[in-house]
């Protein structure tokens, strides 16, 4: 295990002060790059291991905390210190019933309300055949403002073709004073689906977390078994590996385009920009079989390889389509008006609350995987990592605008520099024998993405899936309260969330 | 604002002609042939990672309500029994007929004509519900919108209220807190009202139904008038599906 630096804590007492590296100070503008990425639990023959794990600086290996505890005991809360810990601490109190002392939201979030573990339920073990009981309550709110407040709530179930979940406004007139996000409306449990699975059947299971995402997925699992197994994986396979990640950047961001001009009301715009993604998405049913690229990253390389000889010239017609189209969406006042100061997100806020991708590097917190901690050979590409500082809705546009043309430079050089040769390697050291663990990280279109991975025989025994859309979520409420309804879709639209990936 | 007047004139139809003749680069769900396997062979069975394969005396039965289009069958068989096919996958009133045994075409999906399908003909509004899906099928239920697939041009719409809404397109294998608002939804429907399972995990769970939080499927839950195989299905599988509902295939 080289990509982390191992730490084990003895007594849940030295927690706050061995992570006191992590805190954010709201005061200070954000100078440090090591953050928090993400909490876990997992069972194990000790009790449960607390995970405690934090990115540092370019080019340096991960940092994890470890601790065990004893089934349903306490343990200090750092919510207070480092606000993004307080989802990770909800969720691992629901699904394996530690206590986090000194919390500030102790509500439910993964298991709702109305799910009734059975009794002496003490953390998710093994295979279930039925769900819980469910019996629908209400969701637990916080109390708002006075009399003269209104109250909105919709979903789960929303207008238009979108994903369930439900949000409850605080207003007066126009301006919302509070949006209360309930997600996991969704949640499958889909980390606990790997466990007892193979190594190599994982994959398909890593594609079904987020479908627009699937390559993402499919890649940091394959890439948290190869570092758990530690598998060199052929050059011809990082390459395509990487063509695959980048197509599925380009069509996520030019349906993103079709979106905001849908709810900036340009029609033509909106039909153009779901055209082009839907382009792109044929263009990797012609070079993979499937709209969505999946079945062909696993552990060890890919199924299959692949013939490009079209890739090159699609991809120059679409970058010259993409250019025209968003410069046009540039020159448009309507919609720039719509966008500009829309959803403002300060680099303090997102720094403490987690955001990770274009959301904070609209914000001005620079930060990408593929240039910081290079993957799958993304040190071999030249390529710009956009930055902006204003951190709103067009910021955010911005980024991705210009992400749309790094990953055509990034294709171009791929597709220039392909290798010939095998694109598979089999596990033939027998380390998969022996208890493993690895993590495999990917700037996903959302973000930052990490899997980690613990196994033993061939078999998985935990997976933990670090999602970014989990903490742009979290992030999403601060750019809403103090500030109007009518600004609400665009802004929403502007983060790009997924629902499917935070609710897993 | 004139600009994209006039983009939207320079750019033409980006429509394609119905019914599709051949969508490119497309596959597919895998077949069994007609051929008998050997004695005591079950590779492809235990390949698939969602069950959707038995054998038996009669040989192998793929089904399609369950295949998630993986094709490690179609990889492991030596013997070729099972293989991609080149046409799209087409929806089902029968759920049992998604159960292949050869590679025969079974007949296209039909429903019962009836008055109100007359009524439906051209104006059929359409209402989804995401019961815990990955967002693939959404992602292709979208699109039907864009200028490629244009589902307008069939007077098929998408409404915010299931109280005009004629369809209800359901997706994900029906996790615990979304099982009371999709009850809601479809009772909130007024009749008559069709209900399409659509994509894998609304038929059987596919490969995230299951455990401590959602169920395997829509089975049960609500009537179910045509079974959408795929994962995710393809929009020109799904528009296919909505036309077939008002006997316009």
């Amino acid at each position: 295990m080289k990509s982390w630096n191992e730490v084990s804590i003895g007594e849940p007492g030295e927690l706050v002060s061995l992570l006191s590296e992590l805190i954010v100070d709201p005061e200070q503008a954000p100078r440090t790059y090591r953050r928090l990425q993400a909490i876990w639990a997992r069972r194990t023959s000790e009790g449960i291991e607390l995970n405690y794990l934090a990115s540092s600086g370019q080019g340096e290996p991960f940092k994890l905390w470890r601790l065990f505890v004893a089934p349903g005991s306490g343990v200090p809360s750092l919510a207070m210190l480092i606000p993004l810990a307080g989802s990770y601490e909800r969720e691992i109190a629901d699904l394996y019933g530690i206590r986090f002392e000194g919390a500030p939201d102790q509500r439910r979030l993964v298991l709702h309300e109305g799910s009734r573990a059975p009794d002496g339920f003490l953390g998710l073990a093994g295979s279930y055949s039925d769900p819980f009981a469910f019996v629908s309550t209400p969701t637990e709110m916080p109390r708002v403002g006075g009399d003269d407040l209104q109250q909105l709530r919709f979903g789960p179930v929303r207008a238009d073709v979108v994903e369930s979940g439900s949000f409850t406004f605080s207003y007066a007139g126009e301006g919302i004073v509070h949006l209360e996000t309930r997600l996991f409306y969704k949640h499958r449990g889909m980390e606990t689906r790997f466990e007892g699975r193979s190594i190599q059947s994982g994959s398909l299971l890593a594609e079904r977390v987020s479908g627009v995402d699937s390559v993402a997925h499919g890649l940091a699992f394959a890439l948290a078994c190869e570092d758990a197994l530690q598998l060199r994986v052929p050059t011809r396979a990082q390459q395509l590996r990487v063509l695959l990640a980048e197509l599925e950047r380009l069509y996520n961001h030019l349906q993103y385009f079709g979106l905001l001009s849908k709810l900036t009301t340009l029609k033509v715009a909106d039909a153009e920009g779901h055209y082009l993604a839907e382009l792109v998405k044929q263009l990797n049913a012609r070079l993979s079989g499937g709209r969505f690229l999946r079945g062909l990253v696993v552990p060890g390389g890919l199924r299959r390889d692949l013939v490009t000889d079209e890739v090159g010239d699609v991809l120059n017609e679409l970058e010259e389509q993409a250019h025209t189209y968003l410069s046009a969406l540039a020159g448009t006042r309507s919609y720039l008006d719509r966008l500009e100061t829309t959803g403002m997100l300060s680099a303090q806020v997102a720094l403490a609350q987690g955001a990770t991708g274009p959301i904070e590097r609209a914000s001005g917190l620079d930060r990408d995987l593929r240039r910081d901690h290079p993957y799958s050979g993304y040190d071999r590409y030249h390529f710009a990592v956009p930055g902006a500082t204003m951190g709103d809705a067009r910021a955010r546009a911005l980024i991705r605008e210009h992400e749309i043309f790094a990953s055509f430079a990034i294709l171009g050089q791929v597709i220039a520099q392909l290798e010939d040769g095998p694109v598979f390697v089999a596990d033939d050291s027998r380390r998969s024998a022996e208890a493993f663990g690895g993590m495999g990280w990917v700037e996903a279109t959302r973000g930052t993405l990490i899997y980690v991975v613990y196994g033993e025989d061939g078999y998985l025994s935990r997976v933990k899936i670090k999602e970014p859309s989990f903490s742009n979520w979290r992030v999403f409420p601060y750019t809403v309260d103090g500030t109007n309804m009518m600004d609400y879709a665009i802004n929403e639209a502007s983060f790009g969330l997924s629902v499917a990936g935070n609710d897993r | 604002m004139s600009v994209w007047t006039y983009r939207g004139l320079r750019g033409g139809v980006r429509t394609i002609g119905w019914p599709l003749e051949e969508v490119s680069g497309m596959m597919g769900l895998p077949v069994p042939t007609a051929h008998r396997c050997p004695e005591g062979c079950e590779r492809c069975a235990q390949s698939c990672p969602t069950e959707a394969i038995t054998i038996d005396d009669g040989g192998v039965e793929l089904d399609h309500g369950a295949c998630i289009d993986c094709k490690l069958c179609v990889e492991v068989c030596p013997f070729g029994i099972l293989s991609p096919t080149t046409s799209l996958t087409r929806a089902s009133s029968d759920r049992d007929a998604l159960r292949r045994r050869s590679d025969v075409e079974p007949a296209p999906p039909t429903l019962q004509p009836t008055k109100h399908q007359r009524w439906l003909r051209k104006s059929l509004f359409v209402r989804h519900i995401d019961c815990g899906s990955c967002n693939g099928c959404e992602s292709e239920i979208t699109a039907l919108d864009n200028p490629y697939y244009n589902l307008h041009r069939f007077g098929v719409f998408f409404t915010p209220s299931p109280r005009f809404a004629d369809v209800l397109l359901v997706t994900g294998p029906i996790t615990s807190p979304m099982h009371d608002p999709l009850v809601a939804t479809y009772e909130a429907m007024p009749g008559p009202k069709y209900v399409i399972a659509t994509g894998v995990c609304a038929i059987s769970g596919g490969t995230n139904g299951g455990g401590y939080n959602a169920h395997r499927g829509l089975g049960g839950v609500v009537p179910v008038d045509l079974w959408l195989p795929g994962c995710p299905p393809h929009p020109a599988v799904i528009a296919d599906a909505l036309l077939a509902l008002v006997g316009r295939t």
